[in-house]
C-alpha cells in the first residue's frame, strides 16, 4: 500500500476544537488538492462528540478519525504516540501537519522517530513541490535570520509542525459531505507510566501569550516592575494580554511566561505594540510576524522600529499614558454605540 | 544518580551578521558557545546531583571543536563528557541526530535521568530531545518549569519501579501540568527552572585536566545508515532571507509639542486597521 492522503492533529481542550485546528483545515485543503488526495483529520480526546468533530467536515476535512477515551483526556505523549503510530501504519497517510503548540512539539518529534518520517519545526509555509509532489516546507532558522525550506525526499510520512495564527482557519460551509470514523482505543496502546497528578493556571490570568489577538509588550525603557502597570492599562483597553523582553523578564519585573522571543514564546497577534523594547534580534524573531506592529521607543536607531508598521519616537513615559487616555476614550465611545 | 545532558555546541548569535549577497550567517569571529538553553539543563542536572550524588555527563555532537563545550559543562560541574566526532555524523537532522545521540545514550547506560535544553537557538526545533526519548522508549516530559520532587529507594536491590520516580511542572499554554514519572525519563527544561551557575576557578582547572576523546561510531554500535545526511529524512532545498523591514511610518514625538498629533496619529492607524 502505497502513502496517500493528507491528515491534521485536531487538537480539542474541555471538548471544543480549538482554533489551530481550523488553521491546519486551511493548510491541509490547499495541499491535498494540489495532489488530488484525501484531506484527514485525527482527534484524540476523550470528550469530542461526533456533533463537534462534523465542523472540521464544513471547513473542509474529508474524514474524520475520532479517537475518545477516558485514558486519553490528559496529553500524556506515551499514549497519543501509541495512538497515531497505530494509524499511520494502518492507512498512511503521506502527509500529517500538527500545530506547533506545546502539544505538538512534543508529540510530533515522538512519532517522527517511530514511523522514520522527516519532520520539520515551526513552519511558516506549506506547498507541494512541482515535479516530484513532495512537501515543501518554509520555516525560519538562526533566529528568523533566514528562511529554510525543506523536504523530504524518500521517507514518508512528510510531517511539519505549523505556527499557530500562520494562517487564517478554515471557514465552516453548510453542506459538505465528510465520513466520521470513530475508533476504539485498543488497550494495549496504554503506556501507563505517565501520570498527571496535577494542574493549576497561572496566578496571573492573562498569561497565554501565544492565543491572544492583542500583545502589549514592555522592555528595558520601562526603567522599573512598576511601570508595567500602564503597559497592563493598555492591553486592557485593547483586550490583550502582556508581553515582555527577555530584559525585563531578568530584572523580575515581569514572569517569564510574558517573554516573546527565542527563549520565551513566538507569537502572531494581529496587534503587536512593543513599547521600550529596543528590538534584539531574539525577541523580533518571536514577534515579527505578527499582523501589525507598533513600536513606542525614544531611540530612532532602535532596530524595533525597523519591524515597525508605525513607530513613535519619543518618551514613553510621556507617550504612554496619553495613549491610555485617548484609547479610555474610543472605549466610552464603543459603549455609547453599542 | 547517573544524569546525562546532551548538549549542542551553537554560534553565539546575539549579533549574529548575515551576509546580505549570499544570505548565510557571517561566521568569521562569532564565538562559539554552549546553546544558552543548555545551561538551564546542566544546571538543574547538578542541582540534582549535589542533593542525591552521583554523577553528570555532558554528550555533545560535534566538530572536535566542539570539545570546548564539554569543557565547558565541566567547568560549571559536570563530571565527565562525551565528544561524538566523525565524517559519518556530518549533515545529521533532528531524526540523526536523535538516532546518534541516543546510541551514546544507551553505551554509557545505567542512567537515571536525561535532561536536555528546550532547543537549540540556531534551529529552534525542539525535536531531538523528544526524539531521544522515543528512541530510548523512555517516559518523556517537555516544557519542564520546575522538578518538584526525586524519589530514589534507598534499598537499591528492591526493583519496584514506583520506588524511583520523579515529580515535575510543565508550563503550557494554559497553566501548569504537573506530572509524576518512573525513572529513568527524559526531560527538557524551560529557563523558569533555575538560574545556571558560571564556571568556576576550580571547575575551569578540572575541565583544562581532563582529556575528552572523541568518539565515533567505532566506539560505539550503531547504524551506519541512520548517520548523518544518509540517515536524515530531511533535506534542505533551499535558503532565503526574509525581508527585514516593513518600511512603516516613523513618526517624530521627541518634542513635547509633537506628542498629541503623533497619538492622534496612532489612534487613527489603529481605527483604520479595525484594531480597535
Amino acid at each position: 500500500m502505497s502513502y496517500s492522503g493528507v491528515w491534521t492533529l485536531a487538537e480539542a481542550k474541555d471538548g471544543k476544537l480549538k482554533r489551530v485546528a481550523f488553521e491546519l483545515l486551511t493548510r491541509g485543503r490547499k495541499l491535498a488538492d494540489k495532489l488530488d488526495e484525501e484531506l484527514a483529520s485525527l482527534i484524540i480526546s476523550n470528550d469530542v462528540s461526533e456533533e463537534e468533530a462534523e465542523r472540521l467536515i464544513a471547513a473542509g476535512a474529508d474524514k474524520v478519525y475520532l479517537v475518545n477515551d477516558k485514558k486519553l483526556g490528559n496529553f500524556i505523549v506515551e499514549n497519543y504516540s501509541n495512538v497515531m503510530v497505530d494509524l499511520i501504519e494502518k492507512h498512511k497517510p503521506e502527509i500529517i501537519l500538527g500545530a506547533a503548540t506545546t502539544l505538538g512539539r512534543t508529540l510530533l518529534p515522538h512519532v517522527a522517530i517511530r514511523v522514520e518520517a522527516g519532520l520539520t519545526a515551526d513552519c511558516t509555509e506549506l506547498d507541494i513541490e512541482e515535479e516530484t509532489g513532495n512537501l515543501l516546507q518554509t520555516r525560519p532558522a538562526i533566529g528568523g535570520n533566514i528562511l529554510a525550506t525543506i523536504h523530504t525526499p524518500k521517507h514518508r510520512p512528510q510531517m511539519a509542525t505549523v505556527r499557530p495564527k500562520s494562517t487564517a482557519p478554515a471557514e465552516e460551509v453548510g453542506g459538505r459531505e465528510g465520513e466520521i470514523i470513530n475508533i476504539d482505543f485498543d488497550s494495549e496502546l496504554y503506556d501507563g507510566r505517565v501520570e498527571r497528578v496535577g494542574f493549576r493556571t497561572s496566578e496571573e490570568e492573562d498569561v497565554n501569550i501565544v492565543d491572544a489577538d492583542v500583545v502589549v509588550a514592555g522592555g528595558k525603557g520601562l526603567k522599573k516592575a512598576e511601570n508595567f502597570a500602564m503597559i497592563k492599562e493598555m492591553a486592557q483597553y485593547l483586550d490583550g494580554v502582556v508581553g515582555a523582553s527577555r530584559d525585563a523578564v531578568e530584572m523580575d519585573w515581569i514572569t517569564y511566561p510574558h517573554q516573546v522571543g527565542l527563549s520565551g514564546k513566538t507569537v502572531t497577534p494581529k496587534l503587536y505594540i512593543a513599547i521600550g523594547v529596543s528590538g534584539a534580534i531574539q525577541h523580533l524573531a518571536g514577534m515579527k510576524t505578527s499582523d501589525n506592529i507598533v513600536a513606542i521607543n525614544e531611540d530612532p536607531d532602535a532596530d524595533i522600529f525597523k519591524v515597525a508598521d508605525i513607530g513613535l519616537i519619543g518618551n514613553l513615559f510621556e507617550l504612554v499614558p496619553m495613549i491610555n487616555e485617548r484609547l479610555a476614550q474610543e472605549k466610552e465611545v464603543e459603549k455609547v454605540e453599542v | 544518580m547517573k544524569i546525562i545532558t546532551p548538549i549542542k555546541q551553537v554560534p553565539e548569535t546575539s549579533n549574529v551578521k548575515m551576509d546580505e549577497e549570499t544570505g548565510t550567517m557571517v561566521r568569521d569571529g562569532v564565538e562559539s558557545i554552549i546553546n544558552p538553553l543548555d545551561l538551564y539543563a546542566i544546571e538543574a542536572a547538578i542541582e540534582l546531583k549535589e542533593e542525591h550524588g552521583g554523577e553528570v555527563i555532558a554528550v555533545t555532537m560535534g566538530p572536535p571543536s566542539a570539545e570546548k563545550a564539554i569543557k565547558e559543562a565541566i567547568a560549571m560541574g559536570c563530571d565527565d563528557g562525551i565528544l561524538l566526532s566523525g565524517r559519518e555524523f556530518a549533515g545529521a537532522d533532528t531524526w540523526a541526530t536523535a538516532y546518534t545521540l541516543s546510541r551514546c545514550i544507551d553505551d554509557i547506560g545505567d542512567y537515571d535521568l536525561i535532561f536536555c535544553g528546550l532547543q537549540a537557538t540556531d534551529g529552534d526545533t525542539a525535536q531531538v530531545g523528544p526524539g531521544i526519548a522515543s528512541f530510548l522508549d523512555l517516559p518523556l516530559a517537555t516544557y519542564v518549569s520546575s522538578i518538584e520532587d526525586v524519589h530514589i529507594a534507598d534499598d537499591t536491590t528492591y526493583t519496584e519501579p514506583d520506588e524511583n520516580y520523579i515529580e515535575l511542572e510543565r508550563l503550557l499554554e494554559e497553566g501548569y501540568e504537573k506530572l509524576r514519572m518512573p525513572l529513568p525519563a527524559l526531560i527538557t527544561v524551560v529557563k523558569e527552572i533555575n538560574f545556571p551557575r558560571l564556571p568556576t576557578l576550580s571547575g575551569k582547572r578540572k575541565a583544562r585536566d581532563k582529556d575528552v576523546t572523541p568518539k565515533n561510531s567505532e566506539h560505539i554500535e550503531m547504524k551506519e545508515e541512520y548517520l548523518g545526511l544518509q540517515g536524515s529524512p530531511t533535506r534542505v532545498v533551499n535558503i532565503d532571507r526574509p525581508k527585514v523591514t516593513r518600511g512603516g511610518k516613523m513618526i517624530d514625538a521627541r518634542d513635547e509639542s509633537k506628542q498629541e498629533e503623533a497619538v492622534e496619529e496612532l489612534i487613527n492607524y489603529l481605527n483604520a486597521n479595525e484594531l480597535l
